[in-house]
């Protein structure tokens, strides 16, 4: 392709590389939370319990989801080849995960509409299965876009319509899905007080040995199977920084647990989950999506991205929109700050 | 079934049933802005109590239209890859400036509105509801910026040939107020103010006429009328300055409108009918000339007809086109005269003993909405065989890689939720209809409110 335009030293499609890197780990921290929350649903017994915990992600989970939005919009208009073939390569997950996306926000919004148990019950269900199946297709498609997929030189996928379902992706799933209920017990212990906290307390240690684990069979089989996602690291030993500080900052979470420190629990979990991201972004720059079928047709951001025009115009609205989302999320967390508490329009 | 059906059908139905949504966050968010207004100016209880009414129908409304919304952002690269490379450079900006600047602002105060009633004061709470309402009004701004370029492209130029072709951007602002983006803006938004304020009169007619919440009602009644009748006066201004626009830029979809075939020759202005394609002319009553004259102020005015394109360059469906538009625009007749006449009879101040018209306000919530998906159906019906009007053809704008199969799974998928999605809506909308505006004035510190504080953690 021709030459790209430079900013401050880095060209545009690395700019958007960035910023999409940066949309997508807000997504991962922010949505994280609340579908980690979501997952725990089920293991909360009383009922009093499941609204205190429903009301603690009822003003933000719609605010989190923005990042999805904003993320999606912003892959589709600075990156669009990643955007058509990573999404029709992946059609059954990506379905998948959209239609479990409408099936939680309706049990968030319709749970408490209703007095019956049964009623109370079957969205219960569907809030904690959907939050867990949200959280494992995150991870299978991650997985998916670290391990490559058969795409040849035009980008069309030439697999078969259930290949996403491999080991690797699996693994990543329950990573996933392990990272946020840490995440989301560690904000649930921030937004509780009494039974509530001190389940969550119980909760949060075992949810961070299952992330333990689940991350030392991906790291394992990435090492083993996975080369091309390593040679970076081999390369550049100095990045192998990267990983070291994701894995303090987990280690971190249960020592400030154990104080009660559920604020600063949160905070490193929280630059766990962007710092794993990172080390994402450095094993696979400059490709965004690999081809398991012919290096030749791997799929980099040069390839992908739109006409320097485009990236240029966009960076516009990031730098006037960035201050303004900032700012009004910014407001809303400090209005709900503190604990939950109920009134008339809780949930 | 092939591919492109399928996809057509699963785009068309998710669309259709999203957009139930949306104009109603944008009408209803207007009238609460409005009822909000009222309260902060005046502070009388029963505006509060509108307000925080309509708010829970608004919440309601407002999350399905998100759920449904989102889906669409990635349909396009799920199930039309092709398009989405030819026109990402374009067409994603749109996109993501929608996400930036709109969907950010609505939802962002959308917890605040919702929850924030007794956490902020009165005018942050106003600020919000405006900070929501605005977020919905720019948020169609960006979507019918997005698919106005795909009715009228400007601004762009092509890179590439074959397989490789693409669009690029080369003037944002050209792209932005591309040949039909204000008309269309313009048609749309006052298509949500009517439908917005339709609901709002159905609900408080039905109080009326069932006697409950009497003052409240007739309050937010003549509020609401007053908006629809503006409303419609101005839908058919910007609808036929929106005609003149499709007359010029796309011409074929015109035709297909009025079902006018002949090449060059004066068309015709039909009050319904039916086409009849193989004879190329339509049956029903009509005004001789009527098209030509209302387009050029002649009757003898020649009109571009389908005969005068290819016939791969045509609308496949030229009587469904007729249809749904003249289905839209009989409804548009239709709003005006019944919110003349009720305007008419509040001036007279007579009408809330006309419980017939009452009556008639029910079900017209009904009006608004099949016009506007009418109005969609005809602007993209229309635009065929065309995904961008002239550029790309819908058959060439697939996922090449996604089968049949797949999107028949999707399709069975999205119907089983929607229909659920539609039922439990309908469900929850009529139970907070049915309960209705709290009673009484709940004045701060009242016995009233300290009792529903105390009773909130177990209320239903």
């Amino acid at each position: 392709m021709s030459e790209r335009e430079l900013l401050l030293g880095l060209d545009l499609p690395t700019w958007w590389f960035l910023v999409i890197g940066a949309l997508f780990s807000g997504y991962a921290i922010l949505d994280g939370f609340d579908l980690g929350a979501g997952g725990w649903h089920l293991f909360l017994n009383k009922e009093e319990s499941r609204r205190i915990a429903l009301n603690a992600v009822g003003p933000v989970w719609d605010g989190n989801e923005v990042w999805l939005v904003i993320g999606g919009g912003a892959l589709f208009a600075a990156f669009p080849v990643m955007y058509a073939t990573l999404f029709s390569a992946l059609y059954i997950p990506v379905i998948l995960f959209l239609a479990m996306l409408i099936l939680r926000a309706i049990s968030i919004e319709f749970r408490s509409k209703e007095p019956m148990a049964w009623w109370r019950r079957l969205w219960d269900v569907t809030y904690c299965c959907s939050s867990l199946a949200l959280s494992f297709l995150l991870g299978v498609l991650l997985g998916n876009v670290l391990q490559g997929i058969p795409i040849d030189a035009r980008g069309e996928f030439h697999g078969s319509w259930l290949e996403f379902l491999n080991p690797y992706a699996l693994a990543v799933g329950l990573t996933t899905v392990a990272l946020f209920l840490v995440h989301g017990a560690l904000y649930l212990g921030l937004k509780t007080q009494g039974r509530l906290f001190a389940k969550m307390y119980l909760l949060v240690k075992r949810a961070i040995i299952f992330f333990i684990l689940a991350f030392a069979i991906v790291t394992l089989y990435t090492l083993l199977y996975l080369p091309h996602l390593t040679d970076r690291f081999r390369e550049e030993p100095a990045l192998f920084v990267l990983p070291v500080i994701a894995f303090l900052a987990i280690a971190n979470v249960p020592r400030l647990v154990s104080k009660k420190r559920f604020f600063w629990a949160f905070i490193f979990s929280a630059i766990t989950v962007s710092m794993l991201l990172i080390v994402v972004a450095t094993e696979l720059y400059p490709v965004l999506l690999r081809s398991t079928l012919d290096p030749a047709f791997d799929i980099t951001i040069d390839r992908a991205a739109s006409s320097d025009r485009a990236l240029r115009t966009m960076l516009w609205f990031v730098a006037i929109g960035t201050p303004l989302v900032l700012g009004y999320t910014f407001f809303v967390y400090r209005t709900f700050r503190g604990k939950v508490k109920m009134d008339e329009h809780s949930y | 079934m092939d591919v492109e059906v399928l996809a057509r059908v699963q785009f068309a139905f998710t669309v259709a049933f999203h957009y139930i949504y949306p104009p109603l966050s944008i009408g209803l968010g207007l009238l609460m802005v409005v009822f909000e207004g009222f309260y902060l100016r005046t502070g009388e209880a029963v505006y509060e109590r509108m307000a925080k009414f309509w708010t829970r129908i608004f919440a309601l409304i407002f999350g399905i239209g998100v759920a449904t919304g989102i889906v669409m952002e990635f349909e396009f690269g799920t199930n039309w890859a092709t398009y989405s490379k030819y026109v990402g450079d374009v067409f994603g900006s749109a996109l993501a400036a929608e996400g930036i600047f709109a969907f950010a602002l609505e939802s962002g105060f959308l917890g605040i509105l919702l929850f924030g009633w007794n956490r902020v004061s009165r005018p942050v709470h106003f600020i919000a509801t405006l900070g929501v309402w605005l977020g919905s009004m720019f948020s169609a701004i960006w979507i019918v910026v997005a698919n106005s370029w795909q009715q009228t492209p400007a601004g762009y130029h092509i890179v590439g040939e074959g397989l490789e072709a693409r669009a690029e951007i080369t003037d944002f602002w050209a792209m932005v107020f591309n040949p039909s983006s204000v008309d269309r803006l313009t048609h749309v938004w006052i298509g949500a103010f009517l439908a917005g304020a339709f609901l709002v009169m159905s609900v408080h007619a039905w109080y009326l006429l069932k006697g409950r919440h009497t003052a409240l009602s007739k309050k937010a009644f003549t509020i609401a009328l007053a908006v629809a009748t503006v409303s419609s006066l101005a839908q058919l201004v910007a609808g036929h300055s929106s005609a003149e626009g499709v007359a010029v830029n796309q011409p074929a979809k015109l035709a297909a409108m009025e079902g006018h075939y002949a090449a060059d020759a004066p068309a015709d202005l039909y009050l319904f009918g039916w086409v009849d394609p193989e004879g190329k002319r339509v049956m029903g009553p009509h005004l001789p000339g009527g098209t030509s004259l209302l387009l050029h102020g002649d009757p003898q005015a020649p009109v571009t007809g389908l005969d005068a394109f290819a016939p791969d360059d045509r609308p496949r469906q030229v009587n469904a086109v007729f249809q749904v538009y003249h289905l839209m625009v009989g409804i548009g007749m239709a709003l005006i005269a019944l919110t003349l006449l009720g305007s008419w009879l509040a001036w007279r101040g007579t009408l809330f003993d006309k419980r017939w018209l009452l009556r008639v306000f029910v079900p017209a919530v009904l009006l608004p909405q099949v016009a506007n998906q009418a109005g969609w159906f005809t602007a993209e019906m229309g635009r065929q065989p065309w995904v961008v009007y002239g550029l790309l053809r819908t058959s060439d704008a697939l996922s090449a890689s996604v089968k049949a199969e797949q999107v028949l799974f999707s399709l069975v998928l999205f119907t089983l939720i929607y229909t659920l999605l539609l039922g439990l809506f309908l469900y929850l909308l009529n139970k907070k209809i049915v309960h209705g505006p709290d009673d009484g004035p709940p004045a701060a510190d009242s016995p009233k409110r300290a009792q529903m504080m105390a009773a909130a953690p177990l209320k239903p």
